[in-house]
């Protein structure tokens, strides 16, 4: 089976492959975050033996923070595969997946920032991770800035995919900094390379591990269904003048 | 129930973390739609004056 992939990167062709994508990947959300919900509040433990019940921010807190750093990973691949190709679409990705990367940073250091206050005493501190957290918030902000400031998309299609790509160096250092500096922040809830054969090589129960897991194909999902949703208004407006778009607006396909 | 919800005097922690992620996904979907519906309004009323000037 071959598939012309390239036949995707032409946006009248990915816009209605979008658009019958986007509600397999809510239906799968809505079920992935109900279930996940469930299972955070009814069968993972009531709570935590040393913070109580606060610990039931881990189940969105991190899935937040891991999303936040892993689609700006993916914007850094789309404005790769931009630069090379010159596919338009590329960088139409890109920027469909910047704001809810954006929100997804400020989730993590919203919920962070409401756990830190009952376990650390203190809502904030200017330590590695959360400073790095900061930065790549404000590496979303700066791209979505960049982008609404240049007119001319192919100029802003360049400005904001050099940022996506020098950017993305930063993920690591978040990725890391618990490793690198001596941190307030807790080291990696799951440790998939424990030090010592008796050690458990997950440092939390299984029901807590898969609510985490749930909540992480939750966002992922969401992400997937909104990032499709965006990126086909980003085509109609950017080619408005286009035939394609034209023909689907008259026959109410669009 | 009112128990359970209380989250062991963690509430305004646990249901501030939560609240936030549900007002922020639904703000952005609701936005999605507007943008969506404006853009699509827009461009429907542009292609019929185009239509009528043609005509």
């Amino acid at each position: 089976m071959s598939i012309n992939w390239f036949k995707y990167s032409s946006p009248a062709s990915f816009y209605p492959l979008a658009g019958s994508m986007i509600p397999w990947f809510t239906a799968a959300a809505v079920l992935f975050g109900l279930v996940g919900l469930y299972v955070s509040f009814f069968v993972a433990p009531l709570a935590d033996w040393q913070q109580g019940q606060s610990y039931k921010i881990m189940f969105i807190h991190v899935p937040a923070a891991w999303m936040s750093m892993f689609i700006y990973v993916v914007m850094a691949f789309w404005a790769i595969v931009g630069m090379i190709f010159k596919t338009r679409l590329s960088f139409m990705m890109g920027s469909a997946l910047a704001p809810t990367g954006a929100i997804f940073a400020f989730l993590g250091l919203w919920t962070g920032a409401l756990w830190g206050k009952p376990t650390w005493g203190t809502y904030w501190v200017w330590d590695a991770r959360l400073t790095s957290q900061l930065i790549l918030f404000f590496l979303y902000i700066g791209y979505i800035a960049l982008a609404s400031a240049i007119e001319d998309p192919r100029r802003a299609d360049r400005a904001t995919g050099l940022l996506a790509i020098v950017g993305v160096v930063n993920v690591p250092i978040i990725y890391f900094s618990v490793k690198w500096w001596s941190t307030l922040h807790q080291g990696s809830s799951i440790n998939f390379n424990p030090a010592g054969a008796d050690q458990r090589a997950l440092s939390m129960t299984d029901s807590m591990f898969v609510a985490m897991l749930l909540m992480t194909f939750c966002f992922w999902c969401y992400t997937i269904a909104v990032a499709l949703y965006r990126v086909r208004c980003e085509m109609v407006e950017r080619e408005k003048n286009n035939d394609w778009v034209q023909d689907l607006v008259k026959s109410g396909d669009a | 129930m009112a128990e359970y919800f209380d989250m062991g005097k963690y509430a305004f922690f646990v249901w501030g973390s939560y609240g936030m992620v549900a007002v922020c996904l639904l703000v952005e979907v609701l936005m999605l739609r507007r943008r969506r519906r404006t853009i699509l309004h827009q461009l429907s009323r542009m292609i019929r004056i185009k239509e009528r000037e043609s005509a």
